[in-house]
C-alpha cells in the first residue's frame, strides 16, 4: 500500500535531514520526495510517497510529527487529492523513427523541450500511471537519460492541508 | 522579548541564560573554542564541575536529572569533546531524561572545511537527541538556549544539543532573555481526552483480574502518588519497568517488582494471566514482552503515554491515552471503581509465597544479593544508581525501593560506565542523600577516572565494586548459551580496587567474607568521603530467574544455584 503525505516543514537548513534521516533510520521506504517552498516562505512543503501498511503509515506520521521542524503531517491518500509528476526523458531517435516518437508525445500531451540530431528530449506531466506509460512506449526507442521529480499533491476543492 | 536589553557577548549570554534557566550547576570540559566561555565562566555565579572525560559530564548531568527532576546541563568543547559526549546523550535520550547538551564548535566561516577539531555534532546526534541546533548567530543564542530548555524538559522528555561557534560566542549581542517560546511545530499534548479516561474507567470496571505496567514516565512526571492512589483505588497489583522502579513503594502489597527477562516470576505470571493491562508511561521493550506474540495473551490493554508514537508500537493498543502520566492517572482514579479483583489479589499473594526471588547465602562467600540486603538495612533511603550487568539486575530485585528518583540506572541504551558519573551528578543534585554507586568490576573500569573529579569537588558518593572477575553478564549467557566457552570475559586481577581508590585520595575499603560486608558499609557511610569498596563476590553467581531470549514471560526459569 502507498501513502502520498503532505508535510509542511519550517524552511530552515537541516530540515530534510531530519527527515530523511528518520525514514532511513526507522527503515521506512521511500518511494519518492519533493520538497520546495510554499506561498508562505518559512514554510516547506514535502510530498511523500512511502509504500507500507496502516499501521507503518501511522508510525510514519508519529514519528515526522515528532520532529520539532514538522509542523503538520496530511495522507493525501485519504483525502480528494489531484497530484502531478514532471518527468525529463531523453530519447535515442534518427530519421526513421522522429516522427514516431513526436506522435507518441503528442498523444500524451507531452512536450518536446529540446531536439538534436541523435536526441529528443521530452517533457511530460501527470499522474504516475501516465508517465510509466510513455516511458514504456518510449523504451524500445532508447532512452538514454531520464530523470523524474517525484510526486507534489494538492486537496481538491477550497481546503488547504 | 521583554525587558531592558544589554550589550554583551555571546560568552557572557550563554551564562545570563543559564542563570534564567536557574541552572544551578553544570558538567563540563574546556577547549580551544570554548575558551571565551570558560573566560566567562571564571567570574560567574554558575556552579561548573570539571570532570575527568566528557563522557562522565554527559553522565553526570544525567544522574542529576534523573535525581532532582531538573534538566541536567553538560558543557563540551568541538571535535572530541563533542564526540565524546556521544554515548552519555543517547543514554539520556533512550530513558527520555531532560538535559541540554552544549558544545563548542569551529568559528561559523571555517564551518565544513574539515577544520582543526571540526565534527559535525548535530549531524552526528540528529538521531539520538530530542532535537538539537547549530547556533547560526550571537542573536539567536538566547532564544534558542529558551527553545532548548522548554523542548528538554516538556512532553516526552529528552536530551537537546546545542552548538556554538567560536565566533557567536565572542559575537556582541543586545541580551534579552524572551519569555515564551514560539515554536509551531512542537505543541506535546498533555491533557488527556475526557472520553478515553472514561472508556478507561469502563473497561477497569469489567476487569477481574488487572495489571498496572508502570515506567520511567509515571517518574518523569512526577505522578507517583497518582499512581499510588489509583491502584489503590482500583485493587490492581502493579509491576516496574528497570526505569520505573520507585515510582511504586517495592514493599506495598500490591508491588510485584520489576517484570521482564529478570523480573519476578509473580510479576510475569501476573502479566501473561490479567484480563487487563495498564501500561503507564512504559513502552514495551523487548526486555520486558519477551516473545511480543505471546505477550498478555488475555489482556485488553489500555496505553496511557505522553507520546503519542509509543502507542501500538510495538503491541496493538485496544484503548490509547495519549496524556501525561500523572495528570491521566489522577483523573482516571476519579472516574474508576474498584475491581472485582479480591480473588486474583489472592492468587498473586499465594505466587509471591511461593514463587518469590531467592538465592542461597554463604558464610564463606559474599553473595551480591546479601550485599544489596545489607546496603537496604543500613541506608534504605539512599539513592542507588548503577552501572550496567548482572549487578544492576540485582540491585533492581534486591533492594528495595520506596521512594521514586531513588533508582538510577541505563535501562535503554545499557551503558557501562554511566553509573559512577551519574552518581556523582545525583549527589550533586541531592546532597542530602547517601548515594551508592552499585558498580560492576568491568562498568567502573569504565569511568573510574572520575575519582579524581569526585575528590577534588568533594562529592562523597560510594562506589560498591561487586568484583566477580568478570564481565558477568556476558559470561552468564556464555556460559548458558555458549557452552561455558568463557571467550574474552574474564578481567580477573585487573586492578587493586583499594590502591586505585586510595590513588586518588578517595577511601579505598575492601570485604572478602560475609562477615566484612556490613561494616564496610556502615564505615563508608559514616566516612562521609568518596569511597570505593572492593567487594570480592562469589564469581559465577547467575542473575536468576531468567528469561530465556525469545521465549515468553511466563516461561521464566529459576537457574541452578551455585
Ligand atoms: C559500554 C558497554 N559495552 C559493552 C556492554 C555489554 N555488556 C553488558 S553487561 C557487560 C558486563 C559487565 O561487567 P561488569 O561491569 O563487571 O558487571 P557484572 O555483570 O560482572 O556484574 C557487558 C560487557 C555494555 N552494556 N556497555
Ligand atoms: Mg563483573
Amino acid at each position: 500500500m502507498r501513502h502520498t503525505l503532505a508535510v509542511l516543514v519550517e524552511n530552515k537548513s537541516g530540515v530534510l535531514a531530519r527527515v530523511a534521516g528518520l525514514f532511513s533510520r526507522r527503515g521506512y521506504n521511500i518511494d519518492s520526495l519533493a520538497v520546495g517552498v510554499t506561498e508562505d516562505p518559512t514554510i516547506s512543503r514535502m510530498t511523500i510517497v512511502v509504500r507500507g501498511d496502516d499501521h507503518v503509515l501511522e508510525q510514519v506520521t508519529k514519528q515526522l510529527n515528532k520532529l520539532i521542524d514538522v509542523i503538520r503531517v496530511t495522507d493525501l491518500s485519504a483525502e480528494e487529492s489531484v497530484e502531478r509528476e514532471l518527468a525529463l526523458i531523453k530519447v535515442t531517435v534518427d530519421a526513421n523513427n522522429r516522427s514516431e516518437i513526436i506522435q507518441i508525445a503528442d498523444i500524451f500531451r507531452a512536450r518536446i523541450i529540446d531536439v538534436a540530431a541523435k536526441s529528443i528530449t521530452i517533457e511530460v506531466t501527470g499522474n504516475e500511471d501516465k508517465i510509466l506509460g510513455i516511458e514504456q512506449l518510449l523504451r524500445p526507442f532508447g532512452i538514454k537519460e531520464m530523470v523524474r521529480t517525484g510526486k507534489i499533491a494538492l486537496t481538491r476543492g477550497g481546503k488547504s492541508v | 522579548m521583554t525587558g531592558a536589553t544589554e550589550r554583551m557577548t555571546g560568552a557572557q549570554a550563554f551564562i545570563e541564560c543559564l542563570k534564567k534557566e536557574d541552572v544551578e550547576v553544570m558538567f563540563g570540559y574546556p577547549g580551544g573554542v570554548l575558551l571565551p566561555i570558560y573566560d566567562a565562566l571564571y567570574d560567574a555565579d554558575v556552579r561548573h564541575i570539571l570532570v575527568r572525560h566528557e563522557q562522565a559530564a554527559a553522565h553526570a548531568a544525567d544522574g542529576y536529572a534523573r535525581a532532582t527532576g531538573k534538566t541536567g546541563v553538560c558543557l563540551a568543547t568541538s571535535g572530541p569533546g563533542a564526540t565524546n559526549l556521544v554515548t552519555g546523550i543517547a543514554t539520556a535520550y533512550m530513558d527520555s531524561v531532560p538535559m541540554v547538551a552544549f558544545t563548542g564548535q569551529v568559528p561559523s566561516f571555517m564551518l565544513g572545511n574539515d577544520a582543526f577539531q571540526e565534527a559535525d555534532i548535530t549531524g552526528i546526534t540528529l538521531p539520538i537527541t530530542k532535537h538539537n541546533y547549530l547556533v547560526p548567530s550571537a542573536d539567536e543564542l538566547p532564544r534558542i538556549i529558551k527553545e532548548a530548555f522548554h523542548i528538554a524538559s516538556t512532553g516526552r522528555q529528552g536530551p537537546v544539543l546545542v552548538d556554538m561557534p567560536k565566533d557567536v560566542t565572542t559575537d556582541e549581542l543586545d541580551f534579552s532573555y524572551p519569555d515564551k517560546v514560539e515554536l509551531r511545530g512542537y505543541k506535546p499534548t498533555f491533557k488527556a481526552n475526557i472520553l478515553q479516561i472514561k472508556k478507561a474507567a469502563e473497561e477497569i470496571s469489567r476487569s477481574v483480574t488487572p495489571v498496572i505496567y508502570a515506567g520511567g514516565g509515571v517518574i518523569s512526571s512526577n505522578g507517583s502518588s497518582e499512581l499510588l492512589a489509583f491502584a489503590e483505588k482500583i485493587m490492581a497489583p502493579v509491576t516496574n519497568t528497570l526505569t520505573g522502579i520507585g515510582s511504586f513503594p517495592g514493599k506495598h502489597p500490591l508491588s510485584l517488582g520489576m517484570l521482564g527477562m529478570h523480573g519476578t516470576k509473580y510479576a510475569n505470571y501476573a502479566v501473561q494471566e490479567c484480563d487487563l493491562l495498564i501500561a503507564v508511561g512504559a513502552r514495551f521493550d523487548d526486555r520486558v514482552t519477551g516473545k511480543i506474540e505471546s505477550f498478555a495473551p488475555n489482556a485488553r490493554i489500555i496505553h496511557i503515554d505522553i507520546d503519542p508514537a509509543e502507542i501500538s508500537k510495538n503491541v496493538r493498543v485496544d484503548l490509547p491515552i495519549v496524556g501525561d502520566a500523572k495528570g491521566t492517572l489522577a483523573n482516571l482514579t476519579k472516574y474508576s471503581k474498584q475491581c472485582k479483583s479480591e480473588d486474583w489479589i489472592k492468587k498473586i499473594s499465594e505466587w509471591k509465597v511461593k514463587y518469590p526471588l531467592h538465592y542461597i547465602n554463604s558464610d564463606e562467600v559474599i553473595k551480591p544479593q546479601y550485599i544489596l540486603e545489607q546496603i537496604h538495612a543500613a541506608c534504605e533511603d539512599a539513592i542507588i544508581v548503577t552501572e550496567v550487568g548482572q549487578h544492576q539486575m540485582w540491585a533492581a530485585q534486591y533492594f528495595s525501593f520506596k521512594e521514586p528518583r531513588t533508582f538510577i540506572t541505563s535501562g535503554g541504551l545499557g551503558t557501562m560506565g554511566y553509573g559512577f558519573p551519574a552518581a556523582m551528578g545525583a549527589k550533586v543534585g541531592r546532597p542530602d542523600k547517601v548515594v551508592f554507586n552499585i558498580a560492576g568490576d568491568g562498568s567502573f573500569q569504565m569511568s573510574s577516572q572520575e575519582l579524581a573529579t569526585v575528590v577534588e569537588n568533594d562529592i562523597p558518593v560510594i562506589v560498591a565494586v561487586f568484583n566477580n572477575g568478570f564481565l558477568g553478564m556476558v559470561r552468564q549467557w556464555q556460559e548458558l548459551f555458549f557452552d561455558h566457552r568463557y571467550s574474552h570475559t574474564c578481567i580477573s586481577g585487573s586492578v587493586d580496587f583499594v590502591k586505585l581508590a586510595e590513588a586518588y585520595g578517595a577511601l579505598g575499603l575492601r570485604a572478602t567474607k560475609p562477615s566484612e560486608v556490613r561494616p564496610v558499609i556502615d564505615e563508608a557511610i559514616a566516612s562521609g568521603r568518596p569511597t570505593v569498596i572492593d567487594f570480592v563476590i562469589e564469581r559465577e553467581e547467575n542473575v536468576s530467574p531468567m528469561v530465556p531470549a525469545g521465549a515468553a514471560i511466563n516461561e521464566i526459569m529459576d537457574l541452578e544455584v551455585k
